[in-house]
């Protein structure tokens, strides 16, 4: 066969590439480029190598943060996959009330995070709240603004509140594509609910579920705006995750250095957790098959 | 065990699935239930099995009334259309999982699984997750589950449906050798008269919910009990025509005359419905006692070893089988011919009135 040798064809490739390095590589290259530097001004400029990685690494206030980041994201992902799977297995499979609890869930994930934040803000207050005062009557001492604990909780359960419904709603995807010859066959063989569960449902949504895990895993692990509404980081620092932290160094404290070396980092965080998860789940996936 | 289903019917909504069906299944024997997508097949099976509740109707297994008893407690296996194994075991605990639920002993396990997979021929591929196996391998699992327990009843839904020709074949001269010596009930479900015919036994002819007529499956296709059952079990349909007696001869809406001969000497005067199979027809001559019909070659489907060129002529459209391969144009005129000792007659209310003789019905006309 003969090949056709058209260098024309590097055009079709130039939007994409166009594409790639605005909304990418140019980006990131100027955070590496901050984070490498010392810079006053456009004219003013020195190289300090590894200093800001070094600074930002000894932090001990950041090591605070991330130790926070890791449980905020933990529970969360402890309550929300469980909790998800949960409320998935017990929707209806038909009728009119598929269409109802459709849109019931979806409306919490169509509100801009701000107005979450706003949301809770206003429920969770011990004085005009809804949602603290019914707290407060039932002889429960609660406060976010001042106690660490009740602002976790509440920044907690925002969280569910807020994104469960996307577990829900891909797993209930996942469960949907189960052709319903599966649970005929497993009521042929006598198996219980649990089995049916392990060994049908659970491997069927096993897909969806990797996807779900690392959408909460990296949507929670920059977690910025609710928290921020609602509490602003407090009390004290007992709600302030990596995002805050990070904005406070490079807006607040115009740290521009130690913020853009602390950018590369944490983006390495993420990029690393997801890519062990997911190199796990689907060796894991492997090694059942063989 | 027999199971015997008495003036069955289904209703949902306003939609009858099943129509009032009685049938007796013998122990050991098996049944092909032939119709077309949507008869009430899969519905019949349910019910059968005992995943769903009649609407009307008893069943009985021995005489025992188990008319609304669960499926657990039934002893019946079913195999789908769809290939369902358990997708995190791997072939081995899938073909077991039905003895672990029953609580039997490891070692008589094994040795069940061990024996059916070698029946199935998947006895290589046990540590396998189901999939990394091939349609067909997958089905045979599916099978071998259902075969490990000793059920009373084993449903078959249409299980070759998604196999690749190949397989198909391969594991339907398969079937009732691993069936046979079983005092199981076997029930296949088929919409295919060539698949009903290879698999033998039984066969029960379901139209719309109803059961058109239950008996040894070549005497059925010998003998369609009536216009339904006959384009059912007849691959392509067979062809119709209406007809007349007067005046001591059969004259078909075709404007043919048939003398009333042989089978068809019995026939009333008044209206009846002629039916010839399309292998009963032939574009060669068969003799002097051959009718020569004319029409309009509509459409050749060439399979290779036969040609099936439908005619159309007189608002009648018809198909004739021919061996070998054969172009004829489109429009063209075409001549062919039929024997009138192998017409079927039906009568107004659709009944069958005279069959051909079952030698002349076997082999080809010509």
């Amino acid at each position: 066969m003969n090949k056709i040798t058209n260098n024309k064809a590097w055009f079709l490739v130039l939007p994409v590439f166009l594409i790639v390095a605005i909304s990418a590589i140019i980006p990131l290259m100027t955070v590496v480029n901050y984070s490498v530097q010392d810079i006053f001004d456009p004219q003013t400029r020195f190289f300090v190598g590894t200093e800001w990685f070094k600074q930002v690494l000894e932090d001990t206030r950041l090591h605070d943060a991330l130790v926070r980041q890791i449980i905020y994201t933990g529970s969360i992902l402890a309550i929300e996959i469980p909790l998800g799977i949960a409320i998935a297995l017990t929707l209806p499979r038909k009728g009119w009330g598929v269409s109802a609890c459709m849109v019931l869930l979806a409306l919490p994930l169509l509100i801009p995070w701000n107005v979450v934040g706003t949301i809770w803000q206003i429920f969770g207050r011990a004085d005009i709240g809804l949602g603290g005062y019914v707290i407060r009557s039932l002889g429960i001492s609660y406060n976010y603004s001042q106690n660490p604990m009740d602002a976790w909780i509440t920044v907690v359960v925002m969280d569910v509140w807020h994104w469960t419904s996307l577990v829900v709603l891909l797993c209930y995807a996942g469960l949907r594509s189960i052709p319903d010859a599966y649970y005929q066959a497993a009521k042929i063989d006598g198996a219980s609910n649990w089995a049916v569960f392990r060994f049908i449902q659970l491997p069927k949504m096993q897909s969806v579920l990797v996807i779900g895990v690392l959408l909460r895993f990296m949507d929670s692990f920059m977690i910025y705006t609710e928290p921020f509404v609602l509490t602003g980081g407090g009390p004290g620092n007992s709600t302030t995750f990596l995002s805050q932290y990070l904005t406070r160094m490079a807006v607040g404290q115009f740290d521009l250095g130690p913020a853009a070396a602390f950018s590369i980092i944490y983006f390495l965080i993420i990029l690393l957790v997801c890519w062990v998860f997911y190199t796990v789940v689907m060796n894991a996936g492997k090694r059942e098959e063989q | 065990m027999t199971l015997k289903l008495e003036n069955i019917s289904k209703i949902v909504g306003a939609e009858t699935h099943i129509d009032d069906v009685s049938i007796t299944l013998e122990p050991g024997s098996f049944n092909v239930l032939l119709g077309r997508t949507q008869a009430g097949k899969t519905t019949l099976m349910r019910i059968m099995a005992g995943l769903e509740p009649p609407t009307k109707g008893h069943i009985f297994v021995d005489g025992t009334d188990v008319t609304g008893m669960a499926v657990q407690k039934r002893n019946v296996a079913m195999v789908y259309q769809q290939f369902i194994n358990y997708p995190s075991m791997n072939v081995y605990d899938n073909i077991a999982s039905p003895l672990k639920l029953q609580g039997m002993a490891k070692a008589e396990i094994e040795r069940r699984v061990k024996s059916t997979a070698e029946l199935m021929h998947i006895e290589h591929l046990l540590d396998r997750l189901p999939q990394e196996l091939s349609g067909g391998q997958q089905q045979r699992t599916a099978m071998a589950r259902a075969m490990v327990k000793d059920c009373t009843l084993l449903l078959l839904d249409e299980p070759l449906v998604n196999l690749d020709y190949k397989l198909r074949e391969e594991l339907r001269a398969e079937i009732p050798n691993l069936l046979a010596e079983r005092d199981t009930i076997v029930v296949y479900a088929t919409t295919e008269p060539m698949e009903a015919l290879l698999l033998g036994g039984k066969c029960a002819v379901m139209h719309q919910g109803c059961m058109t007529q239950f008996g040894p499956t070549t005497q059925v296709y010998h003998n369609p009990a009536c216009v339904e059952t006959g384009l059912i079990f007849s691959d392509p349909p067979i062809n119709l025509v209406d007809a007349e007696v007067r005046d001591g001869n059969l004259f078909l809406a075709s404007g043919h005359q048939v003398a009333l001969q042989g089978h068809l000497a019995g026939l009333d005067r008044g209206k009846h419905t002629i039916g010839v199979r399309a292998n009963h027809l032939s574009v060669k001559n068969p003799g002097s006692h051959a009718i020569a019909m004319q029409g309009q070659v509509e459409l050749a489907e060439i399979t290779g070893s036969e040609t099936f060129v439908h005619v159309h002529f007189n608002d009648v459209s018809w198909v004739i089988q021919e061996e070998g391969v054969h172009n004829p144009r489109l429009g063209e005129a075409i001549t062919f011919y039929v024997d009138p000792k192998r017409l079927f007659a039906f009568g107004v209310n659709n009944q069958l009135e005279a069959a051909p003789p079952v030698a002349l019905q076997n082999g080809k006309a010509a």
